[in-house]
């Protein structure tokens, strides 16, 4: 038995827990191009900002769009709901909230990890920082993570984690690849251009994916990352990775519960078409128009979700 | 009532007398000077990152900076002998029971108004008493099922009651979780010293609130602890005890009233509770009962309760019993439903109301404490030795105007026990908070709550104005 409010807290938890963590993947390729691409680095801002959904937020004020504005944004502000502090914030609230469901190894990682971040990040991080910084941030919900797999026992508990996981993971993914969708349009006069080689590493970082993708692939060619970010589904932060664990998750919870609800239905038709479609398929009915269409049904996803189990 | 003074004078330290330790401390003592210093300061330091990294923190309103706070812990554990806390439990029973009884009495018969015993001003006019309680029988006959008595030392064989915590005390995880702490510090020292254990306590919570479940629920009861929410001072305490009984943590927004039972909403749906475990005041519980703005409580529930559909510990109105007023009254209570004289002592207090009583008071401002009946927290009351002689006339003053709104009690002088200072162990005052539980018997777990005053010389024991707290040792002996 779970009360609706603990699925929720643990679902955004673990939203909130997982957002940190791409937080700092994103500010971290922002920050390699802007070392190696001087004469751009405020345009790869922009895109990192926009992947990160915070373009408008930031604009919102008077500033450049420059490593120092931008990192202090993405990783310290609190009136940046999704900025890594605020993220932790929220996610340490709703552990809390859920503190009884949690064992106590989880929530020590995730009182550890908020003290460890809440000290690091107290003054404007200084650039020759920065990389230890991410490191940090990104070991720290690596050790929830952790804890969390390691000691949380496969119920309706671990369920809800893995749905709030899964479906921010997906939505990062897909945002990352929105906002540089065009660069993967098979237009020839890009292809093998030295942008686009930079371009397409910038996005295969952005998802800790740049040396396994050539594990698998041979060269950089766009359809092939695409492929890889969408349709693999033993790359685990590609689409039909996450899809495939949300439908796992979700009829877990059928099962224990003896109940489906409609979010089943419409995991399953999602997961359907990430498992039939090729990247051709994809490219014919147009990347930007697929991507655009997954952000909102994965977004409807989740707030099916919270009505089927009663999180309100 | 006349008491001697010469009672509260001698200071009174719990491990040393003269220049030997008192018995129960002669194996602590013994281990102790084995130790390193520096290693017992280190040792100090690793709690405070252990309660810390637990997130054993209590909220401080009104301070955004240190929203959470530790409260300081100690590693000299305050230790009974097991024939003193013997002596210490049949007190306490007894007055749970006296409690139990005058709370069934005064919201049924009331035969102690008859009696005269205690006056009917003192009930009528007081706002811990629930109209809304009259008559009601809860389930399983039980009004206050979780009590915390506090209880100060003056010498070997002085305990006084300070005041009975009827409603809904706090502190037992500390209780535990300071346990835990010295066992991971010092395993060592609990193989030398036979200590008994507490960590039961959860589950005694859990089968004394299972033992008041409702009449019409046949086998395992819902159990559910009611809180006010993650930004409750208490939180922590409140999110602890479910987890450890294995039981449900809601709030007010997860419960409503379905089909005449309380249900939390889970995620399959409504599920009634049976026993409610709740940590919300009387006044918040249900809006259309009381305050009506309260988002905290349950609209209805009261109606579930008075319907016997629903067991609540502590019941409602408990507070009559440990309002300050009728303190003052408790030997005469504790005799009138035990017949027999009460085992703890009251400390002696005046009750202003009576002329006699207050012309004392006035006359002996300087060595006594006011304080307010329906005051708390350490409000609105004069420590007459600490005070100046403008401020003892300005509250001589309000005590004429307004007599019966006042009770005074000598400055008690409380027991020490040693603390771990840089420079070595330094006595500080301490009470002690044991917990009771009540309901087809009386559960006790040997130990409590042993508050200490950090500052020198200070008697104020609250976490809220820099108390701190020490493990506290029954001795299997």
């Amino acid at each position: 038995m779970l009360l609706g409010r603990a699925a929720n807290g643990l679902y955004w938890m673990h939203r909130y827990i997982e957002r940190a963590e791409n937080m700092a993947r994103l500010v971290d390729t922002g920050h390699r191009l802007a070392l190696t691409q001087t004469g751009t680095a405020s345009d790869e801002w922009i895109s990192v900002l926009t992947s990160a959904g915070a373009r408008e937020a930031f604009e919102q004020e008077e500033r450049p769009h420059d490593t120092a504005s931008v990192t202090d944004f993405l990783l310290r502000d609190l009136s940046n709901p999704s900025s890594v502090m605020a993220s932790m914030e929220t996610a340490r609230m709703n552990a809390r909230m859920v503190r009884t469901a949690l064992t106590r190894e989880t929530w020590e990682s995730i009182n550890e990890a908020w003290m460890a971040l809440r000290r690091m990040l107290m003054r404007p991080v200084d650039e020759r920082d920065l990389p230890a910084v991410l490191d940090a941030i990104k070991r720290e919900t690596a050790l929830i993570r952790g804890a969390f797999h390691g000691t949380m026992l496969r119920n309706e508990i671990f369920d809800f984690a893995q749905l709030g996981t899964l479906i921010e993971r997906a939505d990062n993914t897909a945002r990352i690849l929105d906002v540089k969708y065009y660069v993967l349009l098979p237009s020839v006069a890009w292809v093998g251009s030295p942008l686009d080689n930079h371009q397409w590493q910038t996005i295969l970082r952005s998802v800790s994916a740049q040396r396994s993708y050539r594990w698998i692939y041979e060269g950089y060619e766009p359809t092939s990352i695409a492929d890889y970010l969408i349709l693999n589904r033993r790359m685990p932060r590609s689409l039909a990775f996450c899809y495939r664990g949300i439908c796992d998750a979700l009829e877990f919870l059928a099962e224990e519960y003896g109940t489906r609800h409609q979010s089943h239905d419409m995991a399953a038709a999602k997961r359907e078409k990430l498992r039939s479609a090729s990247v051709s398929d994809i490219f014919e009915e147009g990347l930007h128009e697929f991507l655009k269409d997954f952000i909102r049904d994965n977004g409807a996803l989740g707030d099916q979700i919270a009505t089927d189990y009663r999180f309100y | 009532m006349l008491f001697r003074k010469e009672h509260f004078l001698a200071m009174f330290d719990e491990m040393r007398l003269g220049d030997r330790a008192r018995q129960p401390y002669e194996a602590y003592e013994n281990w102790f000077h084995g130790q390193d210093p520096a290693r017992l300061n280190e040792k100090s330091q690793d709690a405070e990152k252990v309660f810390r990294r637990t997130g054993i923190t209590f909220a401080v309103y009104g301070e955004a900076e240190a929203a959470e706070r530790l409260i300081p812990f100690d590693i000299v554990p305050r230790i009974l002998s097991g024939k003193e806390w013997r002596r210490l439990v049949q007190g306490i029973e007894q007055r749970v029971q006296a409690l139990n009884a005058f709370l069934y009495d005064i919201y049924h018969r009331q035969e102690i108004l008859r009696a005269g015993r205690i006056p009917k001003e003192i009930i009528a006019c007081n706002e811990a008493f629930l109209p809304e309680m009259i008559g009601v029988r809860p389930p399983g006959g039980v009004y206050t099922h979780i009590i915390g008595v506090d209880i100060v030392r003056t010498a070997e064989d002085e305990f006084y009651v300070l005041e009975d915590n009827a409603r809904t005390p706090s502190g037992v995880s500390y209780m535990l979780e300071n346990r835990e702490t010295m066992m991971q510090l010092f395993p060592e020292l609990f193989q030398k010293v036979k200590v008994l254990p507490v960590e039961n306590y959860p589950q005694l919570l859990r089968d004394s609130l299972a033992a008041v479940r409702p009449a019409n629920c046949d086998g395992s009861p819902t159990i559910a602890v009611l809180t006010p929410g993650s930004f409750n001072s208490a939180y922590f305490e409140h999110a602890f005890l479910a987890d450890q009984m294995g039981v449900e943590l809601v709030e007010g927004p997860d419960l409503r009233v379905v089909d005449g039972r309380v249900a939390m909403r889970t995620t399959q749906g409504y599920k009634s509770i049976d026993v409610l475990y709740r940590r919300v005041d009387d006044d918040f519980l249900d809006p259309l009962t009381f305050n009506p703005d309260s988002v905290l409580g349950v609209p209805g529930i009261m109606d579930v309760y008075r319907a016997g559909n629903i067991a609540i510990a502590n019941a409602p109105g408990t507070g009559i019993a440990d309002d300050k007023a009728i303190y003052s009254y408790m030997p005469e209570i504790v005799e009138f439903y035990t017949g027999r004289k009460a085992i703890l002592r009251n400390v002696p207090t005046w009750r202003c109301s009576e002329p006699a009583s207050l012309s004392h008071v006035l006359d002996n401002l300087h060595e006594l404490v006011v304080k307010e009946v329906h005051g708390s927290g350490g409000y609105g009351m004069l420590v007459g030795p600490a005070a100046s002689a403008k401020e003892r006339e300005a509250f001589a003053a309000k005590l004429k105007a307004r007599p019966a709104n006042y009770i005074a009690q000598p400055t008690l002088s409380l027991s020490t026990c040693p603390v771990l200072t840089e420079s070595g162990l330094a006595p500080r005052h301490v009470d002690l908070r044991p917990f009771v539980l009540v309901s087809d018997r009386i559960r006790t777990v040997p130990g409590g709550l042993t508050r200490v005053a950090l500052k020198e010389g200070s008697l104020v024991v609250n976490s809220s104005q820099g108390g701190g707290t020490k493990d506290t040792w029954v001795l299997d002996d």
